[in-house]
């Protein structure tokens, strides 16, 4: 028996190994699970030297780059001191114009309009295979990202944090397949569910076939999925074909459209309108709204017919506070409520003073009933 | 180095067959440097995508050093550490390339791999073999349903061999002269 082991010493071991790790897989798939310490460990090993590289690469494209534009900018100025004034001043609305169309920029305007908390991070690495499509950027649980925060570009939704490690996290890109995100269309507010298919394409599943989606049409982020807050650009509609029982919506991914070096991580998300379609034609002119009928009685008017109870109860009050002097809804806890036991007078209605001249009356005495 | 058609291919015993060594930084910096590439290099060169260079040092490392056990567990180390930067479950590249680094020892103990044009079919199948292990494991153990591209395959192993033997020649002057 021995002898037999060590014989096959070698395809036991593979065996062994083998197995080991389908019993890994098996138990991650079981639970749901992930084996964080490997990843950990890949992770520490790889991200600090890629980021060694990026921060040696960056540095010297920036170099680089100020020398080029500081010689630009010298020869432009040659020339400009010789121009005139008018000249100059294009030149420099020029120059703001190509800084403004600078993508970190952009990005920090965008952070800086946008009213959710982001973080901003670079992307130091990703792993694309056929299949799937992450990234890691260079911020990580010591920054405060967790997993599951929304990233965006300037442009739109980029993806969604994977996992979250001391130093740098992993981004599930918008065009993997196993992401999915709620959508929901701008023009004719269609529900549906984005998802990734590789290559740098998306599809909408979930709408069925007797919903209108056009192509070119924007989908928004609904909000639904507690990952991207609502408002956010998400994809635009290429292709839409009718299924079996839903759409096939072919769309890209707007936040990868102009690359995604740079991205914001949504720290705290806070839901935004989705924005109203421009309109379709501009040569065609729409006069402007019709001016509001004030003789139309308002729904808000306190004046109109008294339908309900609810309507003659809510009238009644407002009548106590007002005869009173309070206003409801501003005591604290504990403070007086007004007395609502006592008498209010019928409201009298003022008579119009362009017609008719104002009669006093003598105030009668209310005589309370005996009770018998 | 030159090779003549009349070169042996076969080789008769084991023993005949030449175990390089390599020393430990060699062994250690070079993995390391290919997941580096791999995790990296698609950034800036995303056409390099297709390269799967922890494949092709998994099978150099086996055949050069002609050592099953040593292979099995060069092709492990590397396939778990791509699979954990992948987001992939962790194994599914483990189990290819554990297999991958068994066979190429066990190849290199019948075949003389010095030959380039060995080389060249080597990385071409065990290429095949590592994608298709992965269809199959995904297959089988995630349900995935996704069909097998034969054509992509076919054309991304011809690459990855073409680059295969060109890195192979590198490396083998990292070879340590016993």
């Amino acid at each position: 028996m021995e002898s037999l082991l060590v014989r096959y010493r070698n395809i036991t071991l593979l065996l062994l190994v083998v197995f080991a790790q389908v019993i890994l897989l098996a138990i991650q798939v079981k639970n749901k699970s992930d084996v964080r310490m490997i990843r950990v460990w890949s992770v520490t090993a790889v991200t600090p030297i890629a980021q060694a590289v990026e921060g040696s690469r960056s540095a010297v494209t920036t170099f680089f780059g100020n020398y080029v534009s500081l010689k630009d900018v010298r020869e432009e100025g040659r020339r400009m001191r010789v121009e005139i004034d008018t000249l100059k001043l294009e030149n420099q609305e020029l120059k703001s114009e190509l800084a403004m169309s600078d993508r970190a920029k952009a990005l920090s305007l965008f952070e800086a309009r946008t009213p959710s908390r982001m973080l901003a991070a670079r992307i130091i690495g990703n792993l694309n295979g056929a299949t799937n499509k992450v990234a890691f950027v260079d911020r990580g649980s010591n920054a405060g990202v967790q997993k599951g925060m929304a990233v965006v570009t300037a442009d739109g939704i980029a993806g969604k944090v994977l996992e979250s490690y001391p130093t740098a996290s992993q981004i599930l890109m918008v065009d993997d397949p196993g992401f999915a995100a709620g959508v929901i269309s701008q023009k004719n507010r269609v529900r549906g569910i984005l998802m990734g298919v590789g290559h740098g394409k998306c599809k909408v599943e979930f709408v069925q076939n007797e919903e209108k989606v056009e192509v070119g049409e924007v989908f928004y982020t609904s909000g639904d999925d507690r990952v991207f807050p609502k408002g956010m650009p998400a994809a635009k509609v290429t292709a839409v074909s009718p299924g079996t029982t839903d759409k096939q919506i072919a769309a890209d991914p707007l936040g990868l459209q102009n690359g995604a070096e740079e991205v914001l991580i949504v720290v705290q998300g806070v839901h935004q309108e989705i924005p109203e379609m421009a309109a379709p034609s501009p040569a065609v002119y729409i006069g402007p709204d019709a001016p509001a009928d004030k003789t139309a009685p308002s729904t808000l008017d306190s004046k109109q017919p008294l339908l309900t109870d609810a309507d003659r109860l809510r009238e009644k009050y407002r009548e106590v506070g007002e005869a009173q002097n309070h206003k409801f809804g501003e005591g604290t806890p504990g403070s007086t409520p007004p007395n609502f036991n006592l008498p209010v007078r019928p409201a009298v209605p003022k008579p119009d003073a362009a017609t008719e001249p104002p009669k006093p009356e003598p105030a009668k005495p209310v005589i309370p009933k005996p009770i018998r | 180095m030159s090779y003549s058609m009349d070169d042996r291919v076969l080789l008769d015993t084991e023993r005949e067959s030449r175990i390089s060594h390599f020393r430990a930084w060699v062994l250690i910096l070079i993995p390391l440097l290919a997941l580096l590439f791999q995790f990296y290099v698609p950034l800036l060169i995303p056409v390099l995508r297709f390269l799967e260079i922890p494949l092709l040092i998994t099978i150099y490392f086996g055949m050069m050093r002609r050592s099953q056990v040593g292979g099995l567990f060069t092709g492990m180390v590397l396939g778990l550490a791509v699979d954990s930067l992948s987001g992939n479950p962790i194994g599914m590249v483990g189990i290819c390339r554990t297999l991958v680094g068994y066979f190429s020892a066990s190849i290199a103990l019948r075949i003389d791999v010095e030959h380039p044009v060995i080389r060249l079919f080597v990385c071409f199948l065990f290429f095949l073999f590592d994608q298709f292990m992965y269809w199959v494991l995904r297959r089988a153990l995630l349900e995935l349903n996704v069909p097998f591209d034969v054509n992509q395959a076919l054309l991304l192993g011809a690459l990855n061999a073409v680059v295969g033997v060109a890195l192979f020649h590198f490396l083998d002057r990292l070879k340590s002269r016993v």
